[in-house]
């Protein structure tokens, strides 16, 4: 390019897609005509639920589609230049270099066979960009700009050495291993506990700073994207619904659906669990129990009681031994030491020991309703198989009985012949819910019940979750990550650390301190709905630091 | 036209007509084969002339009468032992997920104790030591190749027990038999499905390859196998009475192979060879 074009260039956005397409192959669009423009240096946040197409655009703009789906039509331009009409050599000459991707799953996409160092200086090697030793000592700058530990030996980790908030780190050094002028963020992390999310996302956004890249930042999370995006653009069903300046889209949104969205992180600021459910009497207590796999201890003198109508929480990170807890409640896993007590009976320890009355009292929801349901059976089936085999009722019985289940967790009558693909996600917990009410169950215990769900959905879930508890006089014990949720429905919760209870008591006290450092920890790692929270955060950080030095 | 709601490819439907048009002889060949299944018509090794479409075989049978009784007796016995075999394989290959543990570690070594015997030697063995009915046949076919089945059902059942579905089965206190056939037979029956057709030819080739070697089925009923066997002296005059059969078997063995082809083919998603590059 000569120079006489070199001032117009400047104005020139980096991305630039048009009227993009993709379906599958059966012809189904996932994307319907979206626009993208990203300018130099800039993050564009893309959100909507799952289904909405942002992964899919993300790869798009790499001109790549999964397998399946096809590129149908549309401009994907990167510097005025269409890569769509390169061939395949072009295409891969500008991937990587030009544009570089970060996987949600930095787990499941390293090579282990590798170490992280081979995989970080595999790219700038293969586009000839720089020799080995360089490749090194850049990707060794990276790991230093990224704080992993030990930035000069780091590199000689395999992947399984490394944590999850390790690994996409390192994920992200791979793709700036060429300096591209454009990332791809996919849900960095969303996979991450909240408190390795936030070291991860002040991270990312210093790198992107530092460096001047462009961004494509994909998430559900409006909470998250607001702290590193300039620009949101909104996405539902593969159509945009709408796009603008960060603060606007979440101060003043003219969309409902983006204000619905807004509006769900915000419910956690106000609502709180409705005390009048608790009755008096206990139905589970927990009495010093410790548990583990083999030698190792994961649940240690843990103690708990829920109340009648109560919802008791147990938050923490994951590895922290809080599903451990729920195997123990349930009998999946025999306690080494303590007693589990329904109201004044101590339960066998073992599930194969428990009468089937004992089976029946106490219920689980699962966190994938996916993988929870059978999906060669039908709602008749898996929710009528509790009731036949607990109460011995004949076909007609059990079909009025699933039809009023089925209309208590609001889902049409016509779906007792539908098998479980055939529903989405937030109908399919419902089905999960229905499935653990029908065997009348004093005690529910719900693993991550939301948080494999998409907002709104989970929003939904959770109102269907206390209606059942008023109705019914249910029990929970709530078992999760996300403080939202606990804000909103738990009684009282319990801050778990290391397979210990570190804090136990009623939610507000625990949320309004004095904190344990542990809560606080937690506390202060969810994402505010604000465009400075993030900031907030790091100027904590650095002042922690420094007082510590 | 849709078969299990899927459109199947031209290939498919070529091993479809194979299939179909061999089980249609199966079961009403009898009815219009020409002459009786032990009768010497003619001469031996008499060439194909219009009394006898085929010629005859080496007592002077007719081969065409021999092949259509033959297709009764071997798919039949063939379908038999594969049931048989899945019957046994799925079984003790689930119970072995589900239960784990000890009876995991002592049904598995079993059959890897079986396994480590070719199967052919084994099979000569123990129809040398019990004679070969056909009761004997068909149990020893079937429990030498329910070992195969095995090592694929427990496979599969060690995956599917690790469901969530399957635990909420368990939590709620159903019994083993109630997992092995309601949460995790459902879920494994597509593979298992083409497997079906998969040991089915095997089978059917074992005992063709059994009675060639003299330990299948006994005359004088009809075998292709068998026939084979009895006729392939003629391969040294230049004659053509040993192809008949050995036709057969090979035209059923593709056509039974082009539907599995097919099953498996629905099941398979698209991979990621197939990602738009």
């Amino acid at each position: 390019m000569a120079d006489a074009t070199s001032d117009y260039r400047v104005a020139e956005p980096i991305l630039r897609i048009k009227n993009l397409h993709l379906e599958t192959i059966t012809g189904r669009p996932i994307v319907d005509g979206v626009d993208v423009v990203l300018e130099r240096g800039k993050v564009l946040g893309l959100i909507g639920e799952s289904g909405a197409g942002k992964s899919t655009i993300g790869l798009a703009a790499m001109s790549y589609a999964r397998a399946g789906v096809h590129i149908a039509g549309g401009v994907v331009e990167i510097d005025g230049k269409d890569i769509r009409s390169l061939d395949a050599a072009g295409r891969r000459d500008v991937r990587g270099r030009r544009i570089a991707y970060v996987a949600q799953s930095a787990a499941s996409a390293f090579n282990p066979a590798h170490s992280i160092l081979d995989q970080c200086c595999e790219m700038p090697v293969v586009h000839g960009l720089m020799n080995r030793s360089q490749a090194e000592k850049w990707a060794v700058e990276l790991f230093k700009a990224l704080d992993l530990p030990n930035p000069d030996t780091f590199g000689r980790r395999y992947p399984h050495q490394a944590s999850g908030g390790q690994l996409q780190r390192a994920m992200a050094a791979m793709a700036m291993s060429c300096r591209p002028d454009i990332l791809v963020l996919d849900e960095p992390t969303t996979a991450l506990d909240v408190t390795t999310q936030i070291e991860v996302l002040i991270l990312l956004k210093r790198l992107i700073r530092e460096f001047g890249t462009a961004a494509l930042y994909i998430t559900h999370d409006l909470a998250v994207v607001a702290q590193v995006a300039d620009r949101i653009k909104v996405l539902r069903h593969g159509k945009e619904i709408e796009e603008g300046e960060t603060a606007d889209i979440i101060h003043n949104a003219t969309n409902e659906y983006t204000r619905n969205l807004v509006a769900v992180r915000g419910a956690a600021a106000s609502e709180r669990a409705d005390p009048s459910t608790v009755q008096a009497g206990t139905v589970l207590a927990i009495d010093d129990c410790d548990a583990g796999y083999g030698l190792l201890k994961v649940v240690n003198a843990v103690s708990l009681d829920v109340r009648v109508g109560e919802t008791v929480a147990v938050v923490g990170e994951s590895g922290s031994g809080k599903s451990t807890l729920a195997r123990v409640i349930t009998g999946l896993l025999p306690p080494s030491r303590g007693r589990v007590l329904f109201k004044d009976t101590t339960l066998a320890a073992s599930l194969a020991d428990r009468t089937k009355e004992q089976k029946r009292i106490i219920q689980l929801v699962y966190q994938m309703p996916d993988v929870a349901l059978n999906p060669r059976q039908t709602l008749r089936q898996v929710i009528g198989r509790p009731v036949e085999f607990y109460f011995g009722t004949g076909q007609a019985e059990t079909e009025a009985k699933v039809h009023e289940l089925l209309k208590l967790v609001e889902l049409p009558a016509d779906f007792i012949d539908r098998r479980t693909p055939q529903l989405s996600g937030g109908q399919k917990q419902r089905v999960c819910i229905a499935r653990a009410l029908a065997a009348k169950p004093d005690l529910i215990i719900l693993d991550e019940p939301t948080s494999a769900l998409d907002p709104l959905v989970a929003e939904e879930i959770l109102k269907l979750l206390k209606r059942l508890q008023r109705e019914l006089n249910l029990s929970y014990v709530l078992i999760t990550h996300d403080l939202d949720v606990v804000h909103r429905i738990a009684h009282r919760t319990a801050v778990m650390l290391k397979g210990e209870f570190v804090a136990f008591s009623d939610t507000n006290s625990i949320f309004e301190g004095p904190y344990h450092p542990y809560t606080e920890k937690l506390v202060r790692a969810v994402p505010e709905m604000r465009t400075d929270w993030l900031e907030e955060a790091m100027v904590r950080r650095t002042a922690q630091r420094l007082s510590a030095a | 036209m849709m078969l299990f709601g899927h459109k199947p490819p031209i290939t498919a439907w070529i091993g479809i007509f194979i299939v179909g048009f061999f089980v249609f002889i199966a079961l009403f060949g009898p009815w219009f084969a020409p002459y009786s299944e032990s009768a010497s018509v003619g001469g031996t090794w008499d060439a194909p002339s219009a009394s006898m479409l085929l010629g005859a075989d080496q007592i002077g049978r007719d081969m065409l009468t021999r092949l259509i009784y033959g297709a009764r007796m071997t798919i039949g016995i063939a379908l038999v032992t594969t049931v048989l075999s899945f019957a046994i394989g799925i079984t003790l290959g689930f119970l072995a997920a589900v239960l784990g543990g000890w009876a995991d570690t002592i049904i598995s070594r079993v059959v890897d104790i079986v396994l480590s015997i070719p199967l052919l030697i084994f099979a000569l063995i123990i129809l040398g030591v019990f004679g070969s009915s056909l009761t004997t046949l068909v149990l020893t076919i079937a429990i030498l190749d329910s070992t195969r089945v095995f090592r694929l059902a427990r496979a599969l059942g060690m995956n599917l027990t690790e469901m969530e579905y399957v635990e909420a089965a368990r939590l709620r206190g159903e019994g083993i038999w109630w997992i092995m056939r309601r949460e995790i037979l459902p879920n494994a029956a597509a593979p298992l499905f083409s497997e079906f057709g998969l040991r089915f030819c095997f089978n059917f080739l074992f005992v063709a390859a059994l009675s060639f070697l003299g330990l299948g089925i006994q005359p004088p009923y009809a075998d292709w196998g068998g026939m084979v066997r009895e006729n392939a002296a003629a391969i040294n005059f230049g004659l053509l009475a040993p192809i008949w059969p050995a036709l057969a078997i090979s035209l059923l063995t593709v056509g039974v192979n082009l539907i599995v082809d097919w099953l498996l083919s629905i099941d398979a998603r698209p991979s990621g060879a197939q990602a738009e590059m």
